[in-house]
């Protein structure tokens, strides 16, 4: 990935610049991984972290999504007080957590929270990929079933941004529940008549496309993304041969019909807020 | 004591009852039922209905073969979206005609290629799950080999979640979280002692309300008092259910999985 290459040789800016180093762009200049154009940071970061020259969607910190999504200084956090735990006691694992929040400035792989889409209030859940690649453990699992369950309480849609590698594996089993406790709790949600909007970002794979991620009542994808249950890489060794380019994308899944929209990014808070008035009980 | 490496032996083992000798040795008049009625039948999925002590039910398990040939056919128990999606259509069938679901699990996980892919590996597996949180009637699943991965929740989501003695039930193989977390597929022995995948700590952790004994050794050795001791759990476990009211069982039911961790 050209975008980590570019995170090591500023590795030095990247300890000063601890605030920022969230963030998928660092550095002031950055190779776009997709047409090779050199670009200068602050024209990506104000063109929605999307590369001016050939449009490829860079990958997003949830604080920076949040941003993109949320009406400015609505964004009211929860979910705050759940934390990593550790039900396997395994080896290094907590220690790994705590040194990646010092340096990330992340508190775990999802934000939470309720805030307003110009103007139309909703529970509004965004997955990091920067902290353990998105991973989802008891943590996420617990925050996003907390969204769930506010927006059930408030009665207010729910929209959910993923990006995940899968399960935490450092969690064992229980990552592996968090798949059914999400959703039971969207079978609640569904059971209100309520609307869920699910985002799919590059990636999402694992975990969290075989429960909340597929669970949308309208499923939307940035382009580009990659999406799928399993790895591309474990088909590939099954399968025994590679697989052919595009498989996978967010226009494959459109193709067979497990999406039902590619958004732009530029687009996607208008596209969430019409949606949320069409649902609105009259 | 046997250590987690030797229950992942046990648990794979080929003699192992599969699905289809506990349902042909706790039920009588076993009706099969095929497909999804939308791509076709996966037959690393079993499913249908069968009589528990002259009660109808519905029982659904997943399927690996005893010799090449038979897993081959049945893709060695790694089902397709298909296999979850006839899965479905057999407990939605239960919940109109009011019989409660038995799940045996057995899995080395959801088979992962391209048409998998193709079909909605993903959404299958979330949507079964999501509608056995709300089905209105009772779920018994049960762990009798190999429950890995989101191939087994699959059909995982029940009332009551019982192990056999020597079943595993994981994230992953500990082939494959030994070759993730520790860049080493070859320390899976060490990994499945680190992972919690045995009855007793997956029983400690609440993730499984129960472990069922097996005879000495292993399931093998003796199916029909195994088969026994399943269907006192299973007869026990519907009745106690059936005390509830629907909306007490689907609470319950829900509770369960929200509190683990
Ligand atoms: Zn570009």
């Amino acid at each position: 990935m050209v975008i980590d290459k570019v995170k090591k040789v500023n590795k030095v800016e990247e300890r000063v610049k601890n605030e920022k180093a969230s963030d998928m762009l660092i550095g002031k200049w950055v190779k776009c991984d997709n047409c090779k154009e050199i670009l200068y940071k602050d024209d990506v970061h104000k063109n929605y972290s999307i590369c001016p020259n050939c449009g490829k969607h860079f990958r997003l910190s949830a604080r920076r999504r949040i941003k993109q999504i949320a009406d400015e200084e609505s964004f009211q956090e929860i979910g705050t007080e759940i934390h990593t735990k550790d039900p396997l006691k395994f080896d290094g694992y907590l220690k790994k957590v705590e040194a990646l929040k010092e340096k990330t400035k992340i508190e775990e792989a999802v934000k939470c929270g309720i805030c307003k889409i110009n103007g139309e209030e909703a529970v509004l859940a965004v997955m990091d990929g920067n902290f353990m690649m998105g991973s989802m453990g008891s943590c996420v699992g617990e925050r996003i079933t907390l969204a769930i369950e506010t927006s059930i309480e408030k009665r207010l849609p729910l929209i959910i941004f993923c990006v995940s590698g899968g399960a935490r594996m450092q969690e064992g089993i229980i990552s592996l529940m968090q798949m059914a406790k999400t959703s039971a709790a969207l079978a609640k949600h569904n059971e209100e008549g309520l609307l869920y909007i699910s985002v799919l970002t590059d990636p999402t794979t694992g975990g969290v496309t075989a429960s909340f991620a597929s669970l949308g009542d309208i499923i939307l994808a940035e382009p580009d993304a990659l999406i799928g249950f399993a790895g591309p890489r474990v088909i590939e060794q099954t399968i025994k041969q590679k697989l052919p380019e595009g498989f996978q994308k967010s226009e494959f899944l459109l193709e067979h019909g497990f999406i039902d929209k590619i958004v732009d990014r530029r687009d996607m808070k208008n596209v969430l807020a019409e949606l949320i008035k069409l649902h609105k009980k009259i | 004591m046997i250590s987690a490496w030797e229950k992942v032996s046990l648990a794979r083992m080929a003699e192992r009852p599969k699905s289809l000798d506990y349902i042909n040795e706790i039920f009588t008049d076993f009706i099969e039922l095929h497909g999804d009625r939308n791509f076709g039948d996966d037959k690393s999925i079993v499913g249908g209905i069968a009589k528990l002590d002259g009660m109808p039910v519905t029982v659904i398990g997943e399927q690996k073969g005893k010799k090449a040939k038979e897993n081959m056919e049945r893709n060695f128990g790694m089902p397709n979206p298909e296999g979850y999606r006839k899965a479905l259509r057999l407990m939605k069938q239960a919940e109109k005609f009011k019989r409660p679901i038995i799940t045996f699990i057995d899995t080395p996980g959801a088979y992962p290629g391209m048409g998998a892919e193709e079909r909605g590996q993903g959404e299958a597996i979330a949507r079964n799950m999501l509608e056995m949180a709300n089905l209105k009637v009772p779920i018994i699943c049960i762990v009798i080999g190999e429950g890995s991965s989101g191939g087994a929740l699959a059909i995982g989501l029940g009332d009551k979640v019982a192990m056999l003695e020597n079943a595993v039930y994981s994230i992953l193989s500990p082939e494959g979280f030994a070759s993730i977390l520790y860049k080493d597929a070859s320390k899976a022995k060490d990994a499945a002692e680190n992972m919690k995948i045995t009855a007793q700590d997956l029983k400690d952790l609440n993730v499984i309300d129960d472990i069922i004994e097996e005879p000495e050794g292993g399931a093998q050795n003796d199916l029909s008092s195994i088969a026994n001791n399943l269907k006192k759990y299973i007869i026990k476990s519907i009745e106690e259910l059936n005390k509830l009211s629907v909306e007490e069982m689907l609470q319950n039911r829900y509770e369960k999985f929200r509190k683990i961790g």
